[in-house]
Parts: C-alpha cells; sequence; structure tokens
C-alpha cells in the first residue's frame, strides 16, 4: 500500500467521521428537546389570577402556578415593622444571591407594601414551609417574629420570606412575577399585561 | 492494512486489565476485525447490517415514545396527538417509529429473498435461518401490537379481526378469545397488554434472538452470492483466501449501505411519511369505534400477503391453518431444498422459474390482501396462494436430483 | 432486482388505492405552503365551521404561531368562545343542545381535527361542494356525494342554493335507480363559481394543515436533511471505494 492512499484513506476517514458525528449531533436533538414542557405543560402553566378581595391580616391565600404552591400574604404595619429589626440574624438581608423582580428586590420583598406574593418552596430541598404569621415564640425560635418555618430541615424564614441563619437553606424564598389588573385580583406569573413570564 | 484496526497488544493497559476480566479485545476480533467475510459481497448483502440499524431506531424512538403515550383506552388516541403537536419534536419521533416498523418488514423482506436467492438458509446454516424465521414471527406479533396502540379505529378492527382469528379453534376458541382479550371485546384490559407485550417483553425476545442469529451466523461463516463455503480454503494462517476482515470492508462499505437507506428513509419521514396511507392508514385517524366498522378491513401492507391467503380459504378454520402454514413452510424450507448447490447462479431455468414466481406470488398476494375482491380477485388470489405453496412442493421433489452449472473453486465477481 | 422495482411500482401507486369509495372525486389542489390559502381558510372556518364543530386537538397558539397571526388578531377576530388563547379551538355549542332541540337529526357534530387525513382533501373538497336543496330531508338539505347527510349546507349564503337534477334508470326487474347528472343554480351565492371554489379550497386547506401542523416544519426541514445525507453518503462511497482498492 503506497503512503497516497493511506493519506487519501486517512483524509476520507476523518471526513466520514466528522460528518457521521455532526449527523449523530443533529439526530439527538430531537430526543433531548423532547423533554422540554410540552405545550400542555406550557398551557396548564399560564398566569394564573388570584382574588385578594377576602384576605385577612396574617392570613394565607394559596393558589397554585405551575404545579408549585403560591402564597400570598397580607402584612399589616406591625409585621412590616419586624422586617427592619432582622438584618443581623438573616444569610441575604437585601435579597442580593435571591431570585425576585426588580420591583420585589426592597424591604418588604412586594410590588404593594403590605401584600407578599412567593413562591412557597423552601430553597433548601423543596419542601413547602408552614406560615406561622403570629408574632408569638415558637418551639423552633423563642424570638419569632412571624415568618414561614419549613418542617423537613427546619429553615425558617421572616415575613418576607427571608432566611435566617442557622437554616440550611441557602437563600430567600423566590417571589414570582405578578402584577396587579386592580385592587383585588392579580395575575401571577406575568411581568406586564402584554407578555409572558 | 487499515489504520481503524488497532489490534492492540492486549496484555497490559487499561485494555489488558478489561480483557483479563471480560473478553472485549477477543469478542471484537471475532466478530469484527478478524471474522471473514467472503469478498464478493453484493447489493443484497447490505440488509443484515440494515435491519440492525432499523432496530435500534426502534428500539430509541419506542423509548422516547413511551415517556409521552399511556396504554389507557380513553387517552391513547388523543396522546398520539399529544405527541403529534404539544410534545417538542414528538412528531418526528413518531414518525421515525411508524416509518421504521415498514422499513424494518421492507429491510426484513430483503434479507429473506436474498437467503432464498443464494441458498443461505441451506447446510450448515440451518439453525441461523431458523432463528432468523423466529425473529420474523417475534417481529409479526411486535409489529401487529404496536398497531394496536394509537387506539385508531383500523387499530380496532385489526385487533377484533386478528384475535378472532384465535376463537375458530374448535372447543377452546371462545375461551382462548377471552383470555387473549382479557374482556367480551377488544377493550381497556387487551390495549394494556398489547402495550406491555410491545414495549417490554417481545423486545427483549427479539435482541435474544438478533444475537443468537448473529452467533450462529459467525459460527458458520456468512454464505455469498457464489453459495461457496470459503473455508474450504484457507491460507498457511488458517484465513480463509477469499475472506476479507468483516471490520474494516464490510463495516466502511455497509456505512455506505445505510446512507443509502438513510436518503430514502429520511424522505419517507419527511416528505411523505403516511405513504399515501399505507404505512398510516386513513381510517386509523379515527378514535377506536366498537359500533362502526371501516369500510374494508385490512392490516397494513407487510401482512396482506397472508391476509389474502386467509381470505382464499371459505372455512375461517383452514383459513387459518393456510395462512399458518404459509410461515411455517419457510421453517422447513432448509430440509424441502435438497440441492447440492446453494447459489441461484448455479442452479438451472427452472429454479429461476419457481423463485420468481414464488416472489411474484407473495407481492401480488400482497397487493390483493389491501384491496376489496370481485370474482376475478377471488380467482386470482387462490391461484397465487396455489403458486405460494408450489413453490415448496415444486423445491422438494426438484432438487432431489437437481442439475446444475459446474460449482467454481473460488469465489468470482 | 425485479422485485425491487415491483415493490417501488407497488409504493409509488400508493395513491390509488388509498382512500377508497368509488365516488368520483374533484381535485382539491390545495397547497400547504400558502400562508394566504392558510389564513383565509382559518377565518372561514372559524366564522362557518367552529360553531358546530370543534377543532379539539389544536390549539388557538399553535395556529397563530404557525399561520403568522398575532395573539390579539387571534383573540379578537377568531375566538368567539372566550377561551384562552393557549387552549384548544372547541366549539361553542355543546352536544347537550343538539340533543334537547333534536338538531341534524340528533347526530352530533364530529370533531374536525384530522378529518382530513381520514376522509383526504379531495373528499372534503368535493362534500362541501356537493349540497343540494332537498324539501324531503328534515334540514331541507342533501348531498350528492354524502347522500342523506344530517349537516345542512352551511355555505349557501357564499355558493347560492344548488339544486341536482338526477336521471331514472329502470332495468328488467323493474327497480328504479338514479343517477347523478348535475347541479343548477337556483339562487346565485355572494361569491363567483370561482370565488367559491377558492373559499372551499382554503378551508379544506386549513383542515388539511390542523391535521398536521407539524407537516409545515417538516417540510420545510426535508431538503436539508436530505442533503446532509447526500454529503454523508458520498464521502462513505469515497471511503468504501478506497478501502475495497485492496481487493479487486
Amino acid at each position: 500500500m503506497t503512503d497516497k492512499v493511506n493519506e487519501s484513506r486517512r483524509n476520507l476517514l476523518i471526513a466520514t467521521s466528522v460528518v457521521g458525528a455532526v449527523g449523530v449531533g443533529f439526530a439527538a436533538v430531537p430526543f433531548l428537546k423532547s423533554w422540554l414542557p410540552s405545550e400542555r405543560a406550557k398551557s396548564a402553566g399560564e398566569p394564573v389570577t388570584a382574588n385578594i378581595s377576602k384576605l385577612e391580616i396574617g392570613q394565607k391565600l394559596q393558589v397554585m402556578w405551575r404545579g408549585q404552591p403560591i402564597f400570598i400574604v397580607l402584612r399589616d404595619k406591625k409585621l412590616l415593622d419586624t422586617l427592619t429589626g432582622l438584618k443581623d440574624r438573616l444569610k441575604d438581608p437585601e435579597s442580593e444571591e435571591s431570585i425576585q423582580p426588580d420591583y420585589a428586590k426592597n424591604l418588604p420583598r412586594s410590588k404593594k407594601e403590605g401584600l407578599l406574593v412567593m413562591v412557597g418552596i423552601c430553597t433548601h430541598l423543596g419542601c413547602s414551609p408552614k406560615t406561622y404569621s403570629e408574632i408569638v415564640p415558637q418551639a423552633f425560635d423563642a424570638d419569632w417574629k412571624g415568618g414561614f418555618y419549613c418542617p423537613c430541615h427546619g429553615s425558617t424564614f421572616d415575613i418576607s420570606g427571608r432566611v435566617f441563619k442557622g437554616s440550611p437553606a441557602g437563600t430567600n424564598m423566590v417571589i414570582p412575577p405578578y402584577i396587579f389588573v386592580d385592587d383585588d385580583n392579580l395575575i401571577i406569573g406575568v411581568d406586564s399585561l402584554e407578555g409572558g413570564a | 492494512m487499515g489504520k481503524a484496526v488497532n489490534s492492540s497488544n492486549s496484555s497490559s493497559g487499561l485494555m489488558g486489565w478489561i480483557d483479563a476480566r471480560l473478553p472485549v479485545t477477543k469478542a471484537y476480533k471475532e466478530h469484527l476485525s478478524e471474522y471473514y467475510a467472503p469478498n464478493n459481497f453484493n447489493f443484497w448483502y447490505f440488509f443484515g447490517s440494515l435491519s440492525l440499524l432499523v432496530l435500534v431506531n426502534q428500539l430509541l424512538t419506542g423509548v422516547w415514545l413511551t415517556m409521552h403515550y399511556k396504554p389507557d383506552a380513553e387517552q391513547a388516541f388523543g396522546l398520539v396527538e399529544y405527541i403529534m403537536r404539544d410534545v417538542p419534536w414528538g412528531w418526528l419521533i413518531r414518525y421515525l417509529h411508524t416509518t421504521g416498523a415498514s422499513a424494518f418488514f421492507i429491510v426484513i423482506y430483503m434479507h429473506m429473498f436474498r437467503g432464498l436467492m443464494y441458498g443461505s438458509y441451506k447446510k450448515p446454516r440451518e439453525l441461523v435461518w431458523l432463528l432468523g424465521m423466529f425473529i420474523y414471527l417475534a417481529l409479526m406479533a411486535e409489529a401487529f401490537m404496536g398497531y394496536v396502540l394509537p387506539w385508531g379505529n383500523m387499530s380496532f378492527w385489526g385487533a377484533k379481526v386478528i384475535t378472532q382469528l384465535f376463537g375458530v379453534i374448535p372447543y377452546i376458541g371462545d375461551g382462548l378469545l377471552e383470555w387473549i382479550r382479557g374482556d367480551y371485546n377488544i377493550s381497556d384490559a387487551t390495549l394494556n397488554r398489547f402495550f406491555a407485550l410491545h414495549v417490554v417483553a417481545l423486545p427483549i425476545v427479539l435482541l435474544l434472538l438478533v444475537v443468537l442469529h448473529i452467533l450462529a451466523l459467525h459460527t458458520v461463516g456468512s454464505n455469498n452470492p457464489d453459495g461457496i463455503e470459503i473455508k474450504k480454503n484457507k491460507d498457511e494462517n488458517g484465513i480463509p483466501k477469499d475472506g476479507i476482515p468483516f471490520h474494516p470492508y464490510y463495516t466502511v462499505k455497509d456505512i455506505f449501505g445505510v446512507g443509502i437507506f438513510l436518503l430514502l428513509f429520511m424522505f419517507i419521514v419527511f416528505v411523505k411519511p403516511d405513504m399515501g396511507g399505507l404505512f398510516l392508514e386513513h381510517d386509523n385517524f379515527n378514535i377506536a369505534d366498537p359500533g362502526s366498522t371501516p369500510e374494508h378491513i385490512k392490516p397494513v401492507w407487510y401482512f396482506t400477503p397472508f391476509f389474502a391467503i386467509l381470505k382464499v380459504v371459505p372455512n375461517p378454520l383452514w383459513g387459518m391453518i393456510a395462512m399458518f402454514s404459509a410461515i411455517i413452510m419457510l421453517f422447513v424450507l432448509p430440509w424441502l431444498d435438497r440441492s447440492e448447490v446453494k447459489s441461484i447462479r448455479y442452479r438451472l431455468l427452472p429454479f429461476k422459474i419457481a423463485l420468481f414466481s414464488f416472489v411474484f406470488s407473495f407481492i401480488a398476494l400482497g397487493y390483493l390482501g389491501m384491496i376489496g375482491w370481485g370474482d376475478t380477485e377471488k380467482l386470482v388470489a387462490r391461484i397465487l396462494t396455489g403458486v405460494y405453496f408450489a413453490y415448496f412442493a415444486f423445491l422438494f421433489f426438484y432438487s432431489k436430483n437437481e442439475k446444475h452449472k459446474p460449482i467454481p473453486e473460488r469465489l468470482t465477481h | 432486482m425485479k422485485n425491487l422495482t415491483l415493490i417501488i411500482i407497488l409504493f409509488m401507486s400508493a395513491n390509488l388505492f388509498a382512500s377508497g369509495g368509488g365516488a368520483h372525486l374533484e381535485s382539491a389542489q390545495t397547497n400547504i405552503r400558502s400562508n394566504d390559502s392558510l389564513v383565509n381558510g382559518a377565518k372561514l372556518y372559524m366564522n362557518y365551521c367552529s360553531g358546530c364543530h370543534s377543532l379539539q386537538y389544536q390549539r388557538y397558539s399553535r395556529m397563530a404561531a404557525d399561520l403568522g397571526l398575532s395573539k390579539d388578531e387571534v383573540t379578537e377576530n377568531l375566538i368567539f368562545t372566550g377561551a384562552k388563547f393557549s387552549s384548544h379551538m372547541t366549539k361553542t355549542m355543546d352536544n347537550a343542545q343538539v340533543k334537547e332541540k333534536g338538531w341534524f337529526n340528533n347526530a352530533f357534530p364530529k370533531d374536525l381535527t384530522l378529518v382530513a387525513k381520514s376522509r383526504g382533501n379531495d373528499w372534503l373538497f368535493t362534500y362541501l361542494k356537493s349540497f343540494y336543496k332537498d324539501s324531503s330531508k328534515s334540514t331541507g338539505w342533501n348531498n350528492t356525494l354524502f347522500p342523506d347527510v344530517s349537516m345542512p349546507n352551511v355555505l349557501w349564503e357564499l355558493q347560492g342554493i344548488q339544486q341536482a337534477s338526477f336521471e331514472e334508470h329502470e332495468d328488467e326487474h323493474g327497480i328504479v335507480s338514479h343517477t347523478f347528472t348535475g347541479f343548477e343554480n337556483i339562487t346565485e351565492g355572494k361569491l363567483s363559481h370561482d370565488e367559491f371554489d377558492t373559499a372551499v379550497r382554503d378551508i379544506v386547506n386549513f383542515l388539511a394543515y390542523t391535521a398536521e401542523p407539524a407537516q409545515l416544519i417538516r417540510l420545510a426541514y426535508a431538503p436539508w436533511v436530505l442533503l446532509f445525507l447526500v454529503v454523508f453518503t458520498f464521502l462513505a462511497f469515497m471511503l468504501k471505494k478506497n478501502y475495497f482498492k485492496d481487493i479487486h
């Protein structure tokens, strides 16, 4: 066998292998993409509306959005006042590391000061925390100022979903995008009336 | 020779470590780099590796389809549409699977025809042929049950008619029928068990049979268009003089075959996936309805030759026996053909005419099995059924003292 | 090779025996790539068909994306039920209403998502054009392609009212049969004959689309996939040729 044959054979081998590998790569795309949420899931995961006209102070309203519980909690001035003094006890008091829309990156972590709208999922391993909105000593915290307690691994959050030091959870609970249609109705899952989330 | 064959010294390094525990290098040599195949394979020898390719396609797309499908009579039909519309790229995965089913049979029929032409079923390859026939049987069961899953009206009535065949068996028929269906009609229970068999049980059987088929083949060695045993002419190293290592020569050649095949296959998948009603039938776009029978019930094209034979016989029990005999005859072929030559190349005109008539009858019966019958079609189907069975009788008697052309010592090209 | 040729011929003639049925069908001559036709078909469908017939597997949002319509266009002009944009195209009328009022001889209007696949485009095209006035029927309409059909001619305003003429035959046993000989218009419709054909063609085209929305993307990808495979096969062929130089 001559070197020339060897060289053209090697070139052809490389060319065929490369084109073949590209082909396999293309062929893999449909299989991988078919795992993404389907149109049915997207339709089911569309923004949901919630009516808050009957919500009372400290009470939690729960709606489901994309298969996750959304906590809607009405806070009065007394509850909001607890937020200011907690800075030293929190992991991320300014919500720098946490997920929320820009309009909720503030002290009450909300659009309207009194109304908390939050994904009710612990940022540790995904359990849904319980709401303890009264300012009374609790078994897990003698100096409880109202907030959320995760029964799975004992993470504690204040009444705006900020995580306390000593919790296994690392960041504050997530605030979803939402808008107010009017005083009593809000849509969860969108930033504006036009586009999607 | 090729750089691709890197016959590494398998006693050291990582490969050595593995080889001491699992004979990877040994298997690689036995089945690829030192499996000597005749050097004169032609077009007809593409279909073995192609059927393996289609099998892989069916397994892969099949697994992916089960991720979105539920064998529930209430939901199945809608879920197929869900896959076609809502699942990202679901339409492509399903079309690869449905077109793959038809492609599987095209490839297998070509593969079997090759065997008939070149006498690949004859001694010493009887087991290769038998295992292949079992693969064909398993494939038919697999395809039939898969066809029920979309729960269209043709799925339903096809399943009904085919299971009804078991009902004609004397004494046990009625009980057997209820046992197979798990209800008094084709129902959710039937769909559920067919799903289990289609996606779990039969694929395992198929894979096992394919492995055995290849092991048997590699024990006796491949036949070739000349029908001569290359193992009779070995060089001083014990390598057949007319043999070439399967890898790289036939891997490279088969990759070219794969390219041609994929061109045709993808053309169908992307341009004409229902093949004008042949691969995906019109009536199957209506949901299963026990109260409305399609105008004429017919199986998918790959079953129609046998369906025609079933229809030829007026008595249902004998019809079923005729249909199953048509398949069983192929099993005993190695013992029917008593000729000392294998390949059509060295057999004389009577054999060629017989084989051609046989193939023609099979294809023509396949066509007749798809259309409605008048008196003419019925008569033609009867004659063709006769031709089909006559082939085996003819072969048995003719091959006893068959004259043939002189057989060369070495392979020709 | 002979049986290979036969198989190929068999496949090419697949359409011949595909849809069956003895009646003569007019060729619909739809063009799935014509977006104008699809959009017009969608509008006609929503106005004339969607009241009674659902498209239970088709989403408004998918239709909008595939036909290049905006969310607003669809929600304002095409959704009459107040349904969500991403929901399926269900009908206005419910089956209970049909039953209560005894409409259409109690036959529930069929879902039409897949009708173009199960009936075929030509059948639909011919069917929609074959309604004629028949006062003996409760709906006042009959159809030459689908005798005694329960559906009235919803397109009569566009088409005008047709009358069908039949020829009477009597065989030697005295059995009378009728052969359809042709239509004539009793009243003129809003559309001319050709305009009506186009309208029907567009509706059929839209239904052909809903039967398989993926065909748009499928056909768009087809040339690229095949082109890629041609390149690959050519390389594989050259490689195979190179290797087999060793042997021959």
